[in-house]
């Protein structure tokens, strides 16, 4: 960790640790997420990859260290304030609201940080601000053809999509995405990558996945868990020939 | 374009009504209409937002007392600081009730608001507060200014502009940015925190809101009949109110309406010997069997019956 603060560091954890009665889920992990940079984690199931989102995000408290965003300390935010904020996540299993519109999906995830939520003789539905909020988010994901359809009868991968469509709705600064590609064919994983790409310049994104060629793909550092702990955190050439990764994760299957 | 403008061709036909009511008709219509406001009270809670409470009499109950014992003894009271009242000291408890109860969830917040209910029941019932099982009367109904609840006409007028003037407001509230993030939250909760909504607080808003527009029913009550008594906070009450939103279906302020309506004209139906001979005795059962058949064939409520009847499902 440099001493003048690096303003490129949006988001840092340091040792962090989540306890789940005795079993130590996540152990002293003290990670940096970059603007411009995708940093996969990955590690085998139970590896708690998805504990540190939850812990990064808030939406469950940490037993331990702390989470900073930029210079700020947040570990005692609730998850709202950390998310209006500039921490925007999606879930591994797909959270839309099916039978809303998918505009309405984003629009109502722009107006999360809206002033005035209480104003009733305003229309939703003719909100300027969330509206073209919700409007670039969908374009930035590739779904503005669809926004008119429920989000419901969306295609598996137009799904994933709109799951983070629904997250830069929210303006974030970081993007905790929990398994973006899961379940994809080959084509609707190249469109999801290429949305990726397009978001890096402007955020930090922490990309938990499973799919070691997509990640090698798209990421400028791999960080490598197993059993809460890091083994590995370094760019995806020197994660190739990490020899205590090989022989944890990268052997194996795959 | 039928559909959207039938709560205003109901709206003109209630407002032209007064000239063609008997006097029993008119205290049926005056009926169900208090019931309309209390069941769209409980779809703001239930039906957009996805909270199931169990102890919504409270605040009927709340609202009709405060009514009677903030009147004076023997003059009437002002109608206007009478119905702001009522509705904010039923506000105020749903704000207490809420505050607790809304961080429980499903089954654990319907015994939660059932507990708080029945406590108001028994202040009511069993201290010196509620003057016990007989309940109390309200000598002279208030007035405001011109307007004197006493006069058929005029108390009329007051419940159907209420009724009106609830549904515009939680019409409203439908539309706004509030109503589409409690809709939100009915629909995932998780999600809404996670995109950065303190839902506690919208619910609780919801909360209060409800139960101040309860405590309005709650006035209506206490003036239309002259009378409150601690049946009005009883879980039968609670249940009856969960039942008119359900039987009319549940996510529209219309089938509130109707749902009110509906058990109101049915209970008065078994209710009666003329019609129904000697089943009148067990009009619970007749009641009972016939929101059951209502429930199996209508899953979606009376507003699902055009629909139903044109086959599509």
């Amino acid at each position: 960790m440099s001493l003048p603060p690096d303003p490129d560091v949006l988001l840092r954890c340091q040792d962090l640790a989540r306890r789940f009665g005795g079993l130590m889920a996540v152990d002293g992990l003290t990670l940096e997420f970059r603007r411009g940079e995708v940093h996969a984690v990955i590690g085998t199931n139970g590896a708690g990859k998805s504990t540190l989102i939850n812990m990064l995000s808030g939406e469950i408290p940490s037993s331990g260290g702390s989470v900073w965003l930029g210079a700020q300390d947040v570990t005692t935010w609730s998850q709202p304030r950390r998310a209006r904020a500039g921490i925007g996540r999606s879930y591994q299993r797909t959270t839309i609201f099916p039978e809303f519109s998918v505009f309405e999906n984003c629009r109502l995830c722009a107006q999360a940080a809206h002033s005035r939520p209480f104003a009733l003789w305003e229309s939703a539905d003719r909100c300027k601000v969330s509206g073209d909020i919700a409007h670039e988010a969908l374009r930035a994901a590739g779904l503005d053809e669809a926004a008119m359809q429920p989000a419901g009868s969306l295609s598996h991968g137009g799904k994933r999509q709109l799951e983070i469509a629904m997250c830069l709705s929210t303006r974030p600064k970081v993007l905790l995405l929990d398994e973006p590609l899961a379940g994809m064919g080959a084509e609707e994983t190249d469109r999801m990558l290429q949305v990726l790409q397009g978001l890096k310049a402007g955020h930090a994104v922490l990309l938990v996945e499973h799919d070691m060629d997509a990640v090698f793909r798209i990421a400028e550092r791999i960080t490598v868990m197993v059993n809460g702990t890091v083994i590995a955190s370094d760019t995806p050439e020197a994660i190739r020939v990490h020899p205590e990764v090989q022989s944890a994760y990268l052997g194996t299957d795959e | 374009m039928i559909r959207r403008a039938f709560p205003w061709i109901v709206a003109v036909l209630l407002l032209a009504a007064p000239a063609l009511l008997t006097p029993y008709t008119y205290d049926l219509l005056l009926r169900i209409m208090v019931m309309a406001v209390f069941a769209l009270s409980l779809e703001l809670l239930v039906g957009m937002t996805g909270l199931v409470s169990l102890g919504h009499a409270a605040f009927l109950g709340i609202g009709a007392y405060s009514t009677v014992l903030l009147s004076p003894q023997y003059d009437p009271g002002n109608a206007l600081l009478l119905l702001l009242t009522a509705a904010g000291i039923s506000a105020l408890y749903a704000l207490f009730v809420g505050a607790l109860s809304l961080r429980t969830k499903g089954v654990y917040f319907i015994m939660v608001t059932l507990a708080f209910a029945q406590m108001a029941y028994f202040v009511f019932h069993d201290t010196p507060i509620g003057r016990g099982t007989d309940g109390i009367y309200l000598v002279a109904r208030p007035v405001a200014g011109a307007f004197d609840a006493e006069n058929r006409t005029h108390l009329y007028y007051l419940v159907t502009g209420t009724l009106i003037g609830t549904y515009g407001l939680l019409a409203l509230v439908r539309r706004s940015r509030f109503g589409h993030a409690l809709a939100g939250i009915r629909v995932n909760e998780q999600r809404m925190r996670a995109v950065g909504f303190a839902t506690y607080v919208y619910k609780l808003a919801a909360f209060v809101l409800a139960g101040a527009l309860a405590g309005v029913a709650g006035f209506l009550l206490a003036v239309k009949d002259g009378f409150v008594n601690p049946e009005l906070l009883s879980w039968h009450e609670s249940g009856a109110v969960l039942l008119m939103i359900i039987l009319g279906g549940i996510g529209h302020l219309r089938g509130a309406v109707l749902g009110a309506a509906a058990f109101v004209l049915l209970r008065e139906l078994y209710a009666s010997p003329d019609l129904v001979g000697p089943v009148s005795e067990h009009w619970q059962l007749a009641l009972g069997l016939t929101i059951i058949v209502f429930v199996a064939l209508l899953p979606k409520g009376l507003i699902g019956l055009p629909a139903r009847l044109r086959g599509r499902r």
